[in-house]
Formats: structure tokens, sequence, C-alpha cells
């Protein structure tokens, strides 16, 4: 049970949202900046990012709905995805995506983790100054959601298959978009 | 030197806010709700439970910025400078309510990860009279503070360590909250400073 009373049967962070709408605003909308505006870093290489910190941090509703996310950008290679959360050093992703995860987890430690030597490898493989900034604030943020969603103890479906649709739907319709604060049909089953 | 080029003196988060005006939008947004406002828990209450959980994250510019705007909101006095300091050291030895007390309890757990926080310190929070909004708020400027700490030190900005800097954020942010602020504009602590150091250097 919820440390809180939310609405019932909402996932997540859906339930945190619902129950306080004047700060789910700036939060959806930050997410949706980082994750899903025009950058040079794919959304799908965005939501890897917020993946593997989720992972890191052991927040289940979070890594498996950026993971499923991620996935619908990749047209279903949750393998991949997989791989990143894991192991993304031997995953098939470029090596600046790789250092910029290694960026990624630093900031989950800390932020005083990342180093100069972090910087300097993913700006030697092409990582730009924004993608950096970029990377280092997503990673921040997801340090964020994680424990909104666990400091509440909300509830998270554990199987991966709930977070199919939602993936899909935060894929390609976003975050900001009203029907986020509906239930997701899966976990309406 | 910070880890990517930031405009040159400007501490802190300003450096990264004027770099990305996008992300800096949805951020001062959120700070404003969160600690700003009417609300059940006072602004200097709300100041407080993120300069705590910046103090635990070892973030010197949050740490000085948001216990500069409690003290103001306090008084801004020396003695409201200093009861920060105590607050920041020991809270549970300070002259603060059960409520508040239970509620910075809470956001150290967030500050250490989500799954820390217990029923039992939620229970305990409930029983001194903390509602469900205020729970919620806590853990979200706990969780919010996680954020902002490792945006400011992930990426190395300048932080210097003058007692006059902090003093002049605190007094501005407790008068005029964070939305709608020219985060670009020098500080006057930190313009003083360098004019006076140019003159050292000219007179020598």
């Amino acid at each position: 049970m919820a440390h809180i009373q939310l609405p019932e049967g909402m996932p997540g962070i859906v339930g945190p949202l619902a129950f306080s709408p004047e700060t789910a605003k700036p939060l959806l909308e930050l997410a949706e900046v980082l994750l899903r505006a025009p950058n040079t870093l794919a959304s799908a290489e965005r939501e890897m990012i917020a993946a593997h910190v989720s992972y890191r941090n052991e927040c289940d509703f979070c890594q498996l709905s950026h993971s499923a996310a991620a996935a619908a950008h990749l047209n279903g290679n949750y393998d991949l995805v997989e791989q990143i959360k894991v192991n993304p050093e031997g995953a098939d992703v470029s090596d600046k995506l790789k250092a910029l995860l290694a960026i990624a987890g630093k900031v989950q430690q800390g932020g005083k983790q990342v180093s100069a030597a972090d910087v300097a490898l993913a700006r030697k493989l092409g990582a730009t100054d924004k993608e950096i900034h970029d990377t280092v604030l997503i990673a921040a943020a997801f340090c964020m959601y994680n424990r909104y969603v666990d400091g509440l103890a909300t509830w998270q479906p554990r199987e991966r298959e709930a977070y199919r649709e939602m993936g899909e739907q935060l894929a390609h319709q976003g975050y900001t978009r009203d029907r986020f604060r509906e239930t997701p049909r899966a976990a309406q089953a | 030197m910070a880890h990517i080029a930031l405009t040159e003196g400007l501490p802190g988060i300003r450096g990264p806010m004027v770099f990305s005006p996008e992300t800096t939008k949805p951020l001062c947004e959120l700070v404003q709700v969160l600690l700003t406002g009417p609300h059940s828990l006072t602004a200097a209450e709300r100041e407080m439970i993120a300069t705590y959980v910046s103090s635990e994250n070892d973030c010197y510019y949050c740490q000085h910025c948001h216990g500069s705007t409690a003290a103001q909101h306090l008084g801004g006095g020396e003695r409201n400078y200093e009861f920060i300091a105590e607050m920041k050291r020991d809270f549970k030895s300070t002259g603060l309510s059960p409520k508040m007390k239970a509620l910075l309890n809470i956001a150290g757990k967030v500050q250490k990860g989500g799954k820390h926080v217990t029923t039992v310190d939620v229970e305990r929070a409930r029983q001194v009279g903390a509602s469900d909004k205020e729970i919620h708020d806590t853990v979200l400027i706990a969780a919010a503070f996680c954020m902002f700490n490792r945006y400011v030190d992930g990426l190395a900005t300048w932080q210097p360590h003058d007692a006059d800097v902090y003093r002049e954020i605190g007094e501005h942010t407790a008068r005029l909250g964070y939305v709608g602020r020219d985060y670009k504009k020098p500080l006057e602590a930190i313009t003083s400073r360098q004019e006076s150091s140019v003159k050292k250097v000219a007179g020598s």
C-alpha cells in the first residue's frame, strides 16, 4: 500500500501526478523537453539513459516504463534495452553513447563522482556540451522521479507486459498529453 | 572549471540555467510550486527541507542558497543563519516542531533512496499532525533536490565560498521567488569583489 492515499489503479508515478496536478505540470514538461524535444541524441538514446539510471536506482516502474519507451523507439528491440541497463559496455551502441551512459551512472551515485576524465572521454568520442549537459540532467532528473515513485511506495506492476502499451504512448504521444493521466488499459486488467 | 562551457561569473545552477533555457522553465516552475506560495508548511520550513537534503548530498551551492533563503524567511538575522547551520548539523536537537522533525527524517530517507522511507517513518509523521499533502510534498522536495544537487555538482559548476554571495541570493529569492527572474544578471557580491581585486592589481 502506498504511504499516502492515492487514486486506485494508477501505477507508479501516475498516482502522485494525479494527486498533485500543480507539481505534475512542470514534472511532465521537464520529461517532455529532456526525452522528446528535438536533440542530436535520439529519443531512444535519451530513454535508454533514463532506463539505465532507473535500473541502477532499482525503481521498477521507471525502469520498466522507460525501457518500454526506448524499445518502442527501437521497433521493439527489448534485447538492446536490457543490455543497456545491465552492461552498457557490451551493448551494440555507439562509443559516444557508452561514454554518456558512464557519466549518467556517475551522476546516479552523486554529482561529484563525474570526473574531468569521464567528460574528456565523452568529448573525444564526439559528445557536445549540450549532449553532456542533457545527459547529466536526464540522470539527475531520474534520481528525482525514482525517489518520488519509491519514496511514496506506489503500486508498481512487475511484469514487462504491463508496460508495453505505456511505452508506445510515451514514445509516440509524449509526456504532456492529457491522456497520460488516464489509467493505462494494461493496468486495469 | 566546469565540465562544459558556461557563462563566466554565474555561480552554481545559474550557469546551466542560462545554458539551457528550455529545461530551466519547468525546473523553475517546479521549485516555485514546491517552495513558495500558500501552504500548510511555511516557506521557511520547505526551504529547510531543501537545505537539509542539499547538505546531506554535500552540495555547497544549494545548501547555502536555500539555507540563506530559509534564514531570510525567518527574519534574516545572524541567529537565523546560526539556526539553519544547527538544523543541518543535527535537526533533532533543535526547537523545531515534532512534525518538522518527522518530515526531515522522511526527507533524509528519500536522500538515501526512495525505498528507505518506511511505513513507520510515515506513521510517525502522521501521528504528529502531518497531512498526506505535507508528506507528498516533503518526498517530492527531497527528491527534487537530489536532482538539483546532482545537476549543480555533476557539471562541476563554480561555487564560491563567500557568505555575502549567498546572503544576497537568499534575500532576492525570499522576496521574489524563483520564476520570472533574470538569472543572467551578475550578483553584486560577485561584481564588487571583482572590482576590488581589479583595483588591487591596478594599485600594486
